[in-house]
């Protein structure tokens, strides 16, 4: 067992974890942390998408006791105050979901996306992301969704740079 | 307008809106059957010992050795079952086998305090195996007459005589692939057992009645022991309509032999290695034009891959049967279907049932006849659809034959066919090594279960004292919107606004005997029955309010949370509220069932279906001549959903289904391990979605149009509204024949390019270079490369 202390949500945790155990396995299992699921098991699909230090990864491909020290964030934690991120926004709005099971991880990867490249393209959005799969929609309102939330957000990014003058 | 069908002033169906179920997906918060696990005490983890053998008996059974794993708690066997030994309806799934039938399959199953320890301790169960011959392929099944259920023709005329007359016969086969469902949840099941013994299963099942039908059986109690609930499946696509109920009984067994709640969720891998997928097919053909192009006879043998066990075999080889025609008339016709045994595991329901399969055998015709015939495949495709009055070769007389011309037109002009046409041919002439293929396909897709007993619908529907509306209903929801659905046939029936109605999860102790959800109708059946449910409601609310109000009966209208008559009104609640206090029943359990449709499976004959739904697609593809790689430009949709109850959920099951089809059709492609090797024989090669290649955003179309047919009213049905869970997925063959013509383009005219299924890159590739190839006909061809030229004109 290792122990490792990890912020998940904005939430310290400090457990003891067998060296192999994988970080969605953490989430979901010692935390609780069910909101982010297990579609493949072998780094494919990304519906087990989080953000580590700001970054996307897929959880199924990294161990909890990698983790350690750095600041988880999951579906989970990414609505402010009661209200809805723009991304989780958008894809409600857009219908960008049926039976929602990539869902977590196609909104996680899609703020990391957006985040790097607030202009992104619809050529950029489906190359960007082309490693959550989705079996259900067949993609067309997850791109519509991205696109949507991009210009959200780009908008509370100006506004608030404004107010940060 | 009958009285189903039509709809009150501001309806709530027929708004968009997004699913009922959005805003906890996009928090994460909407809970699966396997997220139930962390918050439930004292769970016991499964994990099967899987047969390496295709087919072997098993002849000797140690489990000792896994009770030495720490954790291990139990190993459940044979031995242990108190009921049937069973985990299907047909007597021929032993739950525990003595005789293993595909790689994968699970002889037991070990419960431990951790997954690890289960998992370890399957490691130490010691199986001896005598190895017995295996089947892989339907070929070596057709050899080796290994076949399972009933063989079953469709007959109309004499087929054989009209093709004797016919002006053009042409003859060929083609073997297709099946297709993995890969929902992104995996099986899952939880089973508890109460106080009382009574057994509680939350499973990711699309027929909660079968699941508890099947674990009362192997447990041995009565039906009213177990309760099966079902929450929400991450897809389920057909995969989960027969298949989750072994593992259910495997997790309630456990639990009943313990006392403790038992979990089983496959992981990736043994999903895809110990479930059943869509049937492969095989069929052999003769089919005969007039000198115009018209077909006048077809005699067909179908058989599929089934897999080690029926399942659902058989009724998907009858919906395969009953769907060779497509849109097509076809005067005289012999369709023989019979479902091949080989040692894979058992292939099952997949979104379509059999009807894409049966589908595809025609598509393939036309498309490989055109070129022979003369004749553009859009215009032998166009000349070829019914007319109203004509009966498909099962009996069923065919309507609305005008809504697919209609669509038809509509895709011909929206998507600017002719221009485009023209435009493509431009560029292939102008490219040696890039060709543009542009296809425009039809489908007719009959809706009703081929069995008609599963036509019936189950609801109940409870009003409570404050007004607000709870309701139940018999089908799950997996993505496809049913409960988004239900809602808004609930609120509209009702006449109160959306916010005012909740929807509880499906479970078997709420709406007993339902039919598995599938077959596209979980709309219209539920749908029927809350209609019902919440109009016995109203029936006894009107009177209250006529006298409240003092109005007639006949005046009373409830809509938008207010009763109504004439310039009186007053608040749904004060009424319900009323009633109550006039001891006036507040809930109802409503049903309904199908009317007008029979079917006698032995003749295959019948009016199996309620109606038809229509849909039209056209799809550009560009294929490189150098790798076989394309690409799909463009794809337009004309679709009929009736009259949409929920336009968005409507237009998105279009999509999706467009997209899965196209996957099946193309990319997907499912390898078993043919080889003598006996490590290795049968074996799936593709058992991760690192080596099943599934469509993802990269091989989206580039532009996709999709439309609702306008105008589209269906009577008999709820609302108005038609079924579209299934028949959007054979839009895709607007992909396939696209790209058949596309590499049509590489060779001389009148070349007639067999393709594979899928159509990989790789096929696609072997397609273009016979068609290269066919400007040489005198060289001598090598036999190893390339396809044999399968389609002869006689
Ligand atoms: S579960 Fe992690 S990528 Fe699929
Ligand atoms: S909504 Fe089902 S997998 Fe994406």
């Amino acid at each position: 067992m290792t122990r490792i202390s990890v912020k998940v949500d904005g939430v310290r945790y400090s457990d003891d974890v067998e060296p192999r155990t994988l970080l969605v396995h953490y989430l979901r299992e010692t935390l609780g942390k069910v909101g982010t699921v297990v579609g493949c098991d072998t780094s494919n699909c990304g519906a087990c998408t989080v953000h580590v230090d700001g970054r996307s990864v897929k959880s199924c491909n990294m161990l909890a006791v990698q983790a350690d020290g750095r600041e988880v964030t999951t579906i989970e934690g990414i609505a402010t105050d009661g209200g809805l991120h723009p991304m989780q926004q958008a894809f409600h709005e857009c219908h960008a979901l049926q039976c929602g099971y990539c869902t977590p991880g196609m909104i996680m990867q899609a703020i990391d996306l957006v985040g790097e490249n607030p202009d992104a393209s619809e050529e950029e959005i489906r190359e960007g992301m082309e490693g959550n799969l989705c079996r259900c929609t067949g993609y067309q309102n997850i791109v519509r969704a991205v696109q949507q939330a991009a210009g959200v957000m780009a908008g509370q990014a100006a506004s608030s740079s404004q107010a940060g003058e | 307008m009958s009285h189903l069908s039509a709809r009150p002033e501001n309806p709530v169906v027929g708004e968009a809106l997004p699913h009922e179920s959005a805003v906890l997906h996009v928090t994460g918060r909407a809970l699966y059957t396997d997220d139930l696990h962390p918050r439930t005490k004292d769970v016991l983890h499964a994990w099967p010992v899987q047969s390496p053998h295709a087919h072997a008996r098993v002849t000797q059974l140690e489990v000792c050795a896994a009770y030495e794993i720490p954790g291990v708690v139990r190993v459940l066997t044979a031995g242990d079952v108190p009921g049937v030994n069973d985990s299907g309806t047909k007597n021929d799934e032993p739950l525990f086998p003595d005789e293993v039938c595909f790689v994968g399959q699970a002889v037991c199953w070990v419960l431990g305090e951790t997954l690890e320890a289960a998992r370890l301790g399957a490691a130490e169960v010691r199986v001896d195996y005598e190895p017995l011959r295996s089947i892989v392929t339907i070929a070596d099944a057709i050899k080796a007459d290994s076949y399972q259920g009933a063989t079953r023709t469709v007959r109309r005329g004499n087929a054989m005589s009209a093709l004797a007359r016919a002006a053009h016969t042409f003859t060929g086969e083609i073997t297709f692939a099946g297709q993995e469902h890969f929902y992104l949840e995996t099986h899952a099941s939880l089973a508890t057992v109460g106080d009382d013994g009574r057994v509680f299963v939350q499973s990711s099942t699309q027929h909660p009645t079968e699941t508890q039908e099947i674990v009362a059986h192997v447990l041995g109690v009565g039906a009213h022991e177990v309760t099966v609930q079902c929450l929400r499946m991450g897809g389920g696509f057909g995969g989960k309509e027969e298949q989750p109920h072994g593992f259910a009984a495997v997790a309630a067994l456990g639990a009943t032999l313990t006392g403790r709640p038992v979990r089983v969720r496959l992981n990736r891998t043994q999903d895809l290695t110990m479930t059943g997928k869509r049937h492969g097919f095989h069929a052999a053909w003769r089919v005969g034009f007039d000198h115009d192009g018209h077909l006048v006879a077809l005699q067909t043998t179908l058989t599929s891959d089934g897999g080690w066990s029926l399942d659902l075999s058989e009724p998907v080889l009858a919906r395969a049967l009953c769907h060779v025609d497509n849109a097509y008339w076809i005067p005289d016709v012999e369709i023989v279907g019979r479902v091949a045994r080989t040692h894979k595991t058992s292939q099952t329901a997949f979104r379509g049932f059999g009807g894409p399969q049966g589908m595809l055998v025609t598509e393939d015709i036309i498309g490989r006849c055109a070129p022979l015939l003369g004749i553009e495949p859009h215009e032998l495709r166009r000349r070829n659809f019914y007319t109203d009055g004509q009966t498909t070769p099962y009996g069923q007389v065919v309507h609305q034959t005008e809504r697919l011309v209609r669509a038809w037109d509509q895709v011909t002009s929206t998507a600017e066919l002719e221009r485009r046409r023209g435009a493509l041919a431009g560029f292939n002439a102008a490219h040696e090594h890039v060709k543009r293929g542009l296809a425009i396909t039809p489908v007719k897709f009959g809706i009703s279960f081929n069995f008609t007993a599963m036509n019936q619908g189950g609801a109940l529907v409870h009003v409570y004292r404050d007004g607000t509306v709870l309701i139940n209903h018999g089908g799950t929801e997996m993505g496809q919107g049913l409960h988004t659905k239900m809602l808004q046939v609930a609120a509209t029936a009702l006449g109160v606004p959306l916010s005012r109605v909740r929807l509880a999860p499906t479970r078997t102790d709420k709406v007993p005997n339902t039919s598995a959800t599938a077959a596209s109708a979980g709309a219209d059946l539920n749908g029927g029955a809350i209609k019902d449910a919440c109009e016995q409601i109203l029936a006894r609310l009107r009177p209250v309010a006529a006298e409240r109000m003092e109005v007639p009966v006949e005046d009373v209208r409830f809509e938008g949370g207010e009763v109504r008559a004439g310039e009186r009104s007053m608040p749904w609640a004060e009424l319900v509220h009323t009633a109550y206090l006039s001891r006036v029943q507040l809930f109802a359990a409503g049903y309904y069932r199908t009317e007008g449709i029979h079917w006698d499976p032995e003749i295959m004959h019948g009016t199996p279906f309620k109606y038809f739904a229509y849909g039209v697609a056209a799809a550009e593809v560009e294929v490189d001549g150098f790798t076989g790689a394309y690409r799909t430009r463009r794809v337009d949709i004309v679709h009929d959903v009736g009259d949409s109850l929920s336009p968005l959920v409507d237009i998105g099951q279009i999509e999706g289904g467009f997209v899965q089809g196209a996957g099946w059709l193309t990319l997907e492609d499912l390898r078993w391990d043919e080889s003598d090797d006996p490590e290795r024989r049968g074996r799936l090669t593709t058992q991760s979605a690192s080596t099943y290649k599934l469509p993802s955003l990269s091989e989206m179309p580039e532009e996709l149009n999709v439309a609702l047919l306008e105008r589209a009213h269906e009577e008999g049905v709820v609302y108005g509204s038609k079924a579209v869970g299934e028949p959007p997925l054979m839009l895709a063959f607007s992909v396939r024949e696209a790209l058949r013509q596309a590499c049509a383009a590489f060779g001389p005219t009148g070349h007639s390019v067999v393709l594979d299924s899928p159509a990989t890159p790789e096929a696609v590739f072997w397609a273009l270079d016979e068609a290269r190839r066919a400007y040489r006909p005198a060289v001598p061809e090598p036999t190893e490369l390339g396809h044999p030229v399968q389609v002869t004109q006689v």
